[in-house]
């Protein structure tokens, strides 16, 4: 590359557009059907049900302990497909570049794509590629298009989510938020704290396998956090829940952080945790399966679908009282005093 | 294991817990009403399930003590006219960006174009001042004797720096003041007061002295976590029930008799008390803070010409009396129909530590559990 740093000509389509593409993605993304180069990406009919999601990552800054919007940008699809039941296979990914992004920015952005693709198991198989003028994009913007496959047999969601259920979580909450809000706000209040930016693909089959047909529901808890992907399952399925917050593994640091800045642990965004609703018989396996694997390690039994007629999630406390959780409303925003 | 940990801690929570219902069996029938009057209490109580423990004679009732909520249209109007200058940045803490002035927002201002940033320091707002001196960087200066005292740090050191492009919105209320005003209303009644932790440890516990002098009115400095909590509620009962109506300072791991005395000097040197006006409470004199003379070209109202209509309030919007501790939140017309925290009409539903906001989102006013 002989610039230093993008320009309008990369997204002219021409000489300089097919420079950034053959210097810059290509010889991280081996793909044999990436290969062509064509408009589209001809890919094998596959056996069991399509699963086709699609995100947007417009993550600020672009590199942060523990991630970058790259390793976000495959993170936040494939996880949209693991927690459905589906083996994610292929990618696309779009990519919106602001004039003056330094070229060395792209380039480790593209290479951690690239590795945690092969990580989570995904091809990326089409792209795209634009460049906008200076202040209309935050350095750089990704969409990525996820593909999978859900076998045949395999019935996942909130529908099957019934009175009983253990309500599971794979690890430690809040870490990926925090970290952000600390680090963009140039707050050092959680200065060890990491995301827990990972692809789930792997997590999730594994628990599919222990828990078999006594898997009900699963989620990641990214934006609006846990309380956001347990009230929105408990309303679908309309059932009430219990949790309770002694069990919910929070890092010290980060709820240090979350109390002088008036945040609620449960509402911050996390990237590489699931929560699942599973039967009461498999629930022990599915914990052990979800503990065997580095992702889970730190799970937990964190609640219970309880008979109820009102629909709310309840929080027991650790003093032994009670409160609702509900819907975060609007941006996190730290309180006055 | 984590610091605050022993502080939600059952074991010491349960006793605490048992002392209560005694109390309050003691108390039986008499209804027994405490008044939290800062709103970091009004969403810890709830938030920590403390207030699910409360027994049935005892209500809690939130006060004055939301800063964001206090603030008047007048000053919100204010606020919102400052970022629609041209050449101007206004800096402000988050809270005040979506509360509804007469007319529109910080947040509605920002969309059409104004320059307001959310800073978590008042520091920050003289990095902008100095970073541009080709714009004019005002500070939303709102809070109570909790945030000043930075305020007033920030703007010594404007003068320190010579900075001639930084001032300050001063919208400062004072807590005592208020709660006088509160008294001497008789527009509610009140059996105790569990005072505000984070002002108590700038100001000390000698300034409610009044309460027990003229008022006879009993009450107990409280912190925000479980244990302090439950103090602070049996510290109240304890007081009432023995007809007592000293000030007791439960919360002395940070609150001394005379405060914090470097924050008091900093407030002292740089500020002077006037006369502020207050949602639903009007004018009360001496509850705000001004400038002193010397420091005064940094007061945004001297430095800018703001010709504004009168301001307007919402109809049906009780903001004023749940601050007063006249209503509950769900006895609003408004409340969790047009106003929600999405659509916020008035402040207490913005802010995180209004009383509306804590109620609503902790569902008090949703069926009761089956």
């Amino acid at each position: 590359m002989r610039n230093k740093t993008v320009t309008t000509a990369h997204g002219s389509g021409g000489k300089a557009s097919r420079e950034l593409l053959e210097s810059v993605f290509l010889p991280h993304l081996p793909s044999r059907l990436l290969a062509p180069l064509s408009d589209q990406a001809l890919l094998p009919r596959p056996e069991g049900r399509v699963a086709f999601t699609t995100d947007s990552f417009v993550v600020k800054p672009l590199f942060f302990p523990g991630g970058d919007i790259g390793k976000l940008a495959v993170c936040g699809t494939v996880n949209d497909l693991a927690v459905g039941g589906a083996v994610p296979n292929y990618l696309a990914c779009s990519f919106i570049l602001e004039e003056g992004l330094p070229v060395a920015d792209l380039q480790r952005v593209v290479r951690s794509l690239a590795e945690t693709a092969r990580e989570a198991g995904v091809e990326v198989v089409t792209g795209d590629t634009k460049v906008v003028e200076r202040g209309a994009a935050d350095g750089m913007f990704i969409t990525t298009t996820g593909l999978g496959v859900v076998p045949d047999g395999l019935d996942i969601g909130a529908h099957r989510i019934e009175v009983g259920d253990v309500l599971l979580l794979s690890g430690h909450l809040a870490d990926h938020g925090i970290t952000l809000f600390c680090l963009r706000e140039g707050i050092d209040l959680a200065s060890d704290a990491v995301s827990d930016c990972a692809p789930l693909g792997e997590l999730c089959s594994r628990l599919v396998s222990a828990a078999g047909d006594g898997l009900h529901a699963m989620r990641d808890p990214t934006r609006g956090g846990l309380a956001t992907a347990v009230v929105e399952m408990a309303n679908s399925a309309g059932v009430s829940v219990e949790m309770d917050e002694a069990a919910i593994p929070v890092r010290d640091a980060v709820r240090s952080a979350c109390e002088v800045l008036g945040f609620d642990p449960l509402t911050v965004a996390n990237e590489g945790k699931v929560v699942a609703f599973v039967s009461e018989d498999v629930a022990p396996a599915a914990l052990e399966a979800l503990r065997s694997h580095p992702l889970g390690r730190d799970a937990a039994v964190i609640g219970h679908v309880v008979p109820s007629l009102d629909g709310l999630v309840w929080l027991n406390t650790p003093i032994g009282g009670q409160r609702i959780v509900d819907l975060p409303a609007g941006e996190l925003l730290p309180r006055i005093c | 294991m984590h610091l605050t940990e022993p502080f939600g801690d059952r074991a010491l929570t349960q006793p605490l817990v048992e002392r209560m219902m005694s109390l309050a069996e003691r108390l039986s029938p008499r209804q027994v009403r405490l008044m939290e009057v800062c709103g970091s209490h009004t969403m810890s109580f709830f938030r920590t399930g403390v207030r699910s423990l409360l027994p049935d004679n005892v209500t809690l009732l939130s006060g004055p003590g939301c800063p964001v909520c206090v603030t008047p249209n007048r000053e919100l109007d204010q606020m919102i006219a400052l970022a629609s200058l041209p050449n101007v940045t206004v800096a402000t803490f988050g809270d005040m960006l979506r509360v509804p002035g007469s007319r529109s927002s910080l947040v509605q201002a920002r969309t059409s174009g104004a320059d307001v940033r959310v800073v978590y320091s008042p520091m920050d707002a003289l990095t902008f001042a100095e970073a541009d001196p080709s714009r004019e960087v005002v500070f939303l200066g709102v809070g109570f004797e909790t945030t000043a005292p930075t305020v007033a740090a920030t703007v010594l050191e404007a003068a320190r720096r010579d900075l001639r492009n930084f001032s300050v919105l001063v919208a400062h209320k004072l807590v005592p003041p208020a709660l006088r005003a509160l008294l001497t209303s008789g527009e509610v009644r009140i059996d105790a007061f569990i005072l505000p932790g984070h002002v108590s440890t700038i100001i000390g516990a000698q300034p409610y002295a009044f309460l027990e002098s003229e008022f006879g009115i009993p009450s107990v400095i409280a912190g925000f976590l479980p244990t302090d909590l439950l103090e602070g509620v049996v510290g109240c009962l304890e007081l009432v029930a023995y007809d007592q109506a000293e000030v007791r300072n439960r919360y002395a791991r940070f609150v001394r008799e005379r405060g914090n005395v470097a924050a008091k000097s900093v407030l002292e040197e740089t500020f002077e008390p006037c006369d502020a006006e207050w949602r639903g409470f009007g004018v009360i004199p001496e509850s705000g803070l001004r400038l002193r003379p010397h420091l005064r070209r940094f007061d945004a109202l001297e430095r800018f010409t703001l010709d504004l209509p009168e301001p307007r309030e919402v109809h049906g919007c009780l903001c004023g009396e749940v601050l007063k501790g006249m209503v509950s939140p769900d006895e609003c017309k408004l409340f969790g129909t047009a106003c929600s925290p999405e659509n916020p009409i008035g402040p207490c539903m913005v802010s995180s530590e209004g009383a509306c906001a804590a109620h609503y989102k902790y569902g008090a006013h949703r069926a009761v559990k089956v």
